[in-house]
């Protein structure tokens, strides 16, 4: 398959098209559902009227074949590491995670507990932790302007030292 | 019918058994009912005109160190009046009869205590964990219930960064 | 003349073009890494059981069929009973309302038929 991928120099248009295509990338920004405990509620909370992601173009899906974003909203247990594994290896490529709240981060409150996972991280790459329990949804936004950030900082079709 | 009542009519229908009448300076007084005669209490309190207890209100358990104390709670909505039968099981699978035919009630709440202190029921139809994952390992409401570095590869434990 | 309907034939390129561009612009500079976990069905995060390609009872699509035949009885019922008070006042009311009862009666004719057929029993005794 060809693949134009990581193959130009860096010169003034390549890096252009790749401004633009990060642009697109960003202002479309859909995340999983993945609300987990009370973290979810301040999810949605985030999603509703008042602190309105759909203005950084920031939808939910209910599917992750849709989803370039995961936000892990909550407490993770062992019994749900093993579904939250696959659902992140269902979402295509380039995809993101954030961490939001003290229980995904670190297992917050429950670090003592036999079924809370320890961090999200213990299952799956994080980009962005939110702390707080949980965040208000502010530092959510926050937290998907600097995931934002981030994808602007991509390569597309640049060449990749690494 | 008061809880003396109550106390008396059952110990004089099961005079042979060795039934125990605590006094708790709480005030939730309990009768200690040793596991073989169970099945027959818990059948005699429901089906006799007296008592009628029809509400199998709570099923649980907790680890007393030298014993499991599996606790019934039992509610009568006709007469209105309550009664704490607790059975002693050995620690690490004492047996203990089931009273999922008597009372629905009991079939998810005598999981959950298998689940988590690990005492079996006997001739349950289906003892498996409810809770926990199907393939975790020990009971870990037991008090020296020690967690295991790993569960399915995922460390259980987190660095403090302090 | 018929060249006034070319902007029709240009619209209709245009839509095409801009379809084959963007999915191949995708196709050209997106990550492809395909693995036996993202191959497998979406069921929620759970492990699939099975293939999604299985065989289904054909009772679904008679009892969908007859569902169908009905609701398209329903959907029929509405225009006559929207005009029926202007019949009525026009003084042809009986014939709107013969024109339905024997519309209906001819369905539970079928009905009837489907019934007695024990065709909507779940199980059917042949």
């Amino acid at each position: 398959m060809i693949s134009l991928r990581n193959t130009f120099p860096e010169f003034v248009l390549t890096t252009k098209v790749d401004d633009f295509l990060n642009w697109g990338r960003k202002s479309s920004l859909w995340y999983l559902l993945f609300g987990l405990a009370c973290c979810g509620i301040e999810l949605m909370q985030t999603g509703g009227p008042r602190t309105d992601l759909d203005r950084f173009g920031a939808v939910f899906r209910a599917t992750p074949r849709q989803s370039d974003l995961m936000i892990v909203a909550g407490t993770l247990s062992y019994k749900m590491a093993s579904r939250c594994k696959l659902l992140y290896d269902q979402m295509p490529e380039p995809k993101y995670v954030i961490s939001m709240g003290s229980c995904a981060n670190c297992g917050g409150l429950f670090q003592k507990s036999y079924s809370v996972v320890k961090g999200v991280d213990k299952i799956i790459p994080v980009d962005i932790y939110i702390p707080g329990c949980p965040p208000r949804p502010e530092a959510l936004t926050e937290g998907i302007l600097k995931i934002q950030q981030k994808m602007m900082k991509e390569k597309l079709l640049v060449k990749t030292n690494a | 019918m008061n809880e003396k009542d109550i106390i008396t009519l059952i110990k004089t229908q099961f005079a042979s058994a060795k039934l125990e009448w605590v006094e708790a300076p709480s005030g939730d007084n309990y009768l200690v009912v040793p596991s073989e005669a169970l099945r027959d209490v818990v059948k005699y309190i429901k089906e006799t005109e007296a008592l009628y207890f029809d509400y199998l209100v709570n099923l649980s358990a907790f680890d007393a160190t030298e014993h499991i104390e599996v606790t019934y709670h039992f509610y009568s909505y006709t007469h209105r009046h309550k009664l704490v039968l607790k059975v002693k099981a050995v620690r690490l699978n004492g047996e203990v009869p089931t009273i999922t035919d008597l009372y629905g009630t009991a079939n998810f709440q005598e999981r959950e205590v298998f689940d988590l202190l690990g005492v079996r029921f006997a001739s349950h139809p289906n003892l498996a964990r409810i809770l926990l994952p199907p393939d975790f390992k020990g009971h870990p409401l037991l008090k020296d219930y020690q967690e295991e570095a790993q569960y399915n590869g995922i460390e259980t434990t987190r660095a403090s960064l302090l | 003349m018929l060249f006034s309907y070319s902007n029709v034939l240009v619209f209709a390129a245009v839509g095409i073009a801009f379809i084959l561009v963007t999915l191949s612009i995708g196709a050209l500079i997106r990550p492809y890494a395909p693995s036996l976990n993202k191959l497998s069905s979406y069921e929620c995060g759970e492990e699939p059981v099975g293939s999604a390609w299985m065989n289904f009872n054909i009772r679904f699509y008679i009892i969908a069929l007859i569902f169908v035949i009905f609701d398209v009885e329903v959907a029929f019922m509405f225009p006559v009973v929207r005009i029926f008070k202007e019949w009525i006042l026009e003084g042809r009311g009986v014939v709107a309302l013969l024109e339905i009862l024997v519309f209906v009666l001819i369905l539970l004719v079928g009905f009837i038929y489907v019934w007695k057929k024990g065709d909507l029993n779940w199980v059917k005794k042949i």
